[in-house]
């Protein structure tokens, strides 16, 4: 580098700043950014065209579609028990979860239930789909801000849940196990005590979440205050599960609605958080991951004998009339509105998925945040794309 | 929980959810067209489509303050789809000796019109769920929800593209699922599912016949069957 004088660089700067009031004049209009379909974030194929006016989004249109199955459409062509095939793979990562409104609502129009064995390995189940889905958003929100290990931590200790369920159901993924009127069949034998240990683990695993993000400095840097959701728009916008808790607001399906599965026979408690940002939303999910796993520990230890399946006939027909039976689902509060004729599929079926009524607040709550907050937000909302898209 | 549970609670008065349609058909006053009442699940209303934002606001200010969701229903008797590969449907039917009838009902509330709006709506002080339906006329529109429930502004534009039902006062009614180019609305019953009609279901035989000699011999297997796990603990 050779020596300037001092004349020589006030010229440099001064021409410097001439080019910056140059650029002033140009266009610096509004600047619209993709993110995705394709982006780690939105697991799956979502794509977020936002609107920048510099480092803030004017509007962010989330744009869908892209994975749309018509499972509304196809669950008219097909039987009762068909149908769960399809409602296994709205929300993939908790599927066992899926299942269950739509049998309760079947269950509901046939005037059936099932017997108190088989309302206890659904509950239990139910629960370790939760805690399956749950431990991946754990482990995935870390990567979202740019912390690669919890989410290999997550990938590990999921798995040890997902053999759980694979050990009863025969699939990880898609179980197609719960049945009208009962279950396919009875739980393994031993399964009860390595399901306890995993549970441990599992205890481990969110303490371990615990340590790397909740007290991560950064993490809170990026997390606290960023995508602030008030409890009234949580309702207008029909939010639920943690996202709806994390607002503040008390509610749990689970609780004040339970539709008959063992969760009103266990001591558990509901989380919620004040704050409703995005540190408030993890937070949440984190304890009632935790809480899960004490939920799936004093079930184990409780399961009525008897028969796993009730009385139905073979062929199923469900008589006509319309029910609408909602769970609080890994993601939200997860529906079915079936609509029956007496015949052996459903007239109509009405999905409701907690990830499209959360991902609709996208547009409002984006509104004047930074780039980088757009991941943290979209991450922390944790939608899965099958939910969405059904 | 209990196996005697449900049947003592279906023979409890609902007083809770009676006492909300008191209070409804005094507050909707003549919108209110029909009503019903499952005790212990969901209350149905069904209110007039000129009525359907002032209801939404009566019901919302009354506490129903969660947006669960909004959808329709095609009433219509589908002329393609699950009707046209039947054979086995009516096979069945026949074997039941219930004759094959159309049934015209349109569900808990009734309903004048082929195309019906519903949204459900939640409160979270009484834990009851609330279900709201409205004919839609010849017109196909009904006013927009969306100033009440900013939520029903997706749920608006997907009843729109699946079943052609437009919402007055809605300003982006642009395809929320389906691409821009796509013609016809996928949701209703004259909607014919091509995969369908190319090549019939082969899920039938998942529920099979089974052959006379051996349902006797079946039936007496699955009935062990389910006493010796009724047995086991």
């Amino acid at each position: 580098m050779t020596a300037t004088s001092d004349r020589e660089q006030m010229a440099y700067v001064s021409s410097q700043a001439a080019d910056a009031r140059v650029n002033v004049e140009l266009d610096t209009g509004d600047m619209t950014l993709n993110i995705g379909p394709q982006h780690p974030a939105t697991h799956g194929t979502l794509r977020l065209a936002c609107r920048l006016d510099g480092e803030q989004v004017v509007v962010a249109e989330p744009i869908m579609g892209y994975m749309h199955r018509g499972y509304e459409k196809l669950c008219e062509v097909r039987t009762y028990p068909q149908c769960t095939t399809l409602i296994n793979r709205i929300d993939w990562l908790g599927s066992f979860a899926n299942e269950v409104p739509f049998i309760l609502a079947a269950e509901r129009l046939m005037e059936v239930e099932a017997p108190p064995r088989a309302q206890w390995i659904r509950t239990i189940l139910f629960e370790l789909s939760r805690v399956a889905n749950l431990a991946l958003f754990l482990g995935d929100m870390g990567v979202q801000i740019g912390a690669l290990t919890p989410v290999f931590f997550a990938f590990r200790d999921r798995e040890r849940v997902l053999n759980q369920i694979e050990e009863v159901t025969g699939g990880r993924f898609h179980p197609n196990f719960d049945r009208i009127g009962g279950l396919k069949d009875d739980i393994p034998k031993g399964w009860v005590e390595e399901t306890r240990s995993v549970m441990v683990k599992m205890r481990t695993f969110c303490d371990e979440m615990e340590d790397l993000l909740v007290g991560n400095e950064i993490f809170q840097a990026r997390c606290r205050g960023v995508g602030v959701i008030p409890p009234e728009v949580a309702l207008g916008y029909g939010l639920s599960g943690a996202n709806l808790r994390a607002s503040g607001v008390d509610w749990d399906l689970r609780r004040d609605a339970n539709p008959g599965l063992a969760w009103d026979q266990v001591d558990w408690r509901v989380w919620t958080h004040p704050d409703g940002d995005s540190f408030a939303r993890y937070w949440v999910r984190l304890q009632e991951t935790r809480e899960a796993t004490h939920i799936v520990d004093q079930l184990l230890d409780g399961i009525p004998s008897g028969p796993i399946m009730a009385k139905v006939p073979r062929i199923i027909k469900v008589p006509a009339g319309e029910a609408y039976l909602s769970t609080e689902n890994p993601l939200g509060e997860m529906g079915y509105y079936i609509v029956s004729k007496g015949d052996l599929g459903p007239f109509r079926v009405k999905i409701r998925t907690p990830s499209f009524n959360n991902i609709s607040i996208v547009p409002w709550v984006m509104k004047g945040v930074y780039v980088p907050d757009v991941i943290t937000i979209l991450g922390s909302l944790y939608f899965i794309l099958g939910d969405i898209d059904r | 929980m209990t196996d005697e549970a449900p049947a003592e609670e279906t023979a409890l008065p609902d007083e809770k959810r009676e006492a909300l349609l008191a209070h409804f058909s005094e507050s909707l006053g003549e919108s209110l067209v029909e009503s019903h009442l499952q005790p212990h699940e969901d209350l149905w209303l069904r209110v007039t489509a000129e009525s359907w934002q002032d209801s939404i606001r009566t019901v919302k200010s009354a506490g129903f303050e969660y947006f669960g969701f909004l959808s329709a229903i095609d009433w219509d008797i589908a002329p393609e789809g699950r009707y046209e590969d039947t054979e086995f449907d009516s096979g069945l039917e026949e074997e039941d000796d219930e004759p094959v009838e159309i049934d015209n009902s349109t569900g808990h509330g009734g309903g004048d019109s082929r195309f019906q709006i519903l949204a459900q709506l939640y409160s979270l002080s009484r834990q009851v769920g609330l279900i709201l339906k409205t004919d839609v006329g010849e017109d196909m529109t009904v006013e927009t929800i969306r100033d009440v429930f900013p939520g029903a502004d997706w749920h608006e534009r997907e009843a729109h593209e699946m079943f052609g039902i437009s919402f007055r006062g809605h300003p982006t009614l642009q395809p929320l699922y389906l691409p821009t180019e796509f013609e016809g609305h996928p949701l209703r019953k004259d909607f014919p599912l091509l995969a369908r009609q190319v090549k019939p279901w082969p899920g039938v035989v998942d529920i099979e016949e089974i052959p006379e000699h051996l349902e006797a011999q079946l039936e007496a297997e699955v009935m062990a069957a389910f006493e010796a796990n009724g047995g086991a603990s």
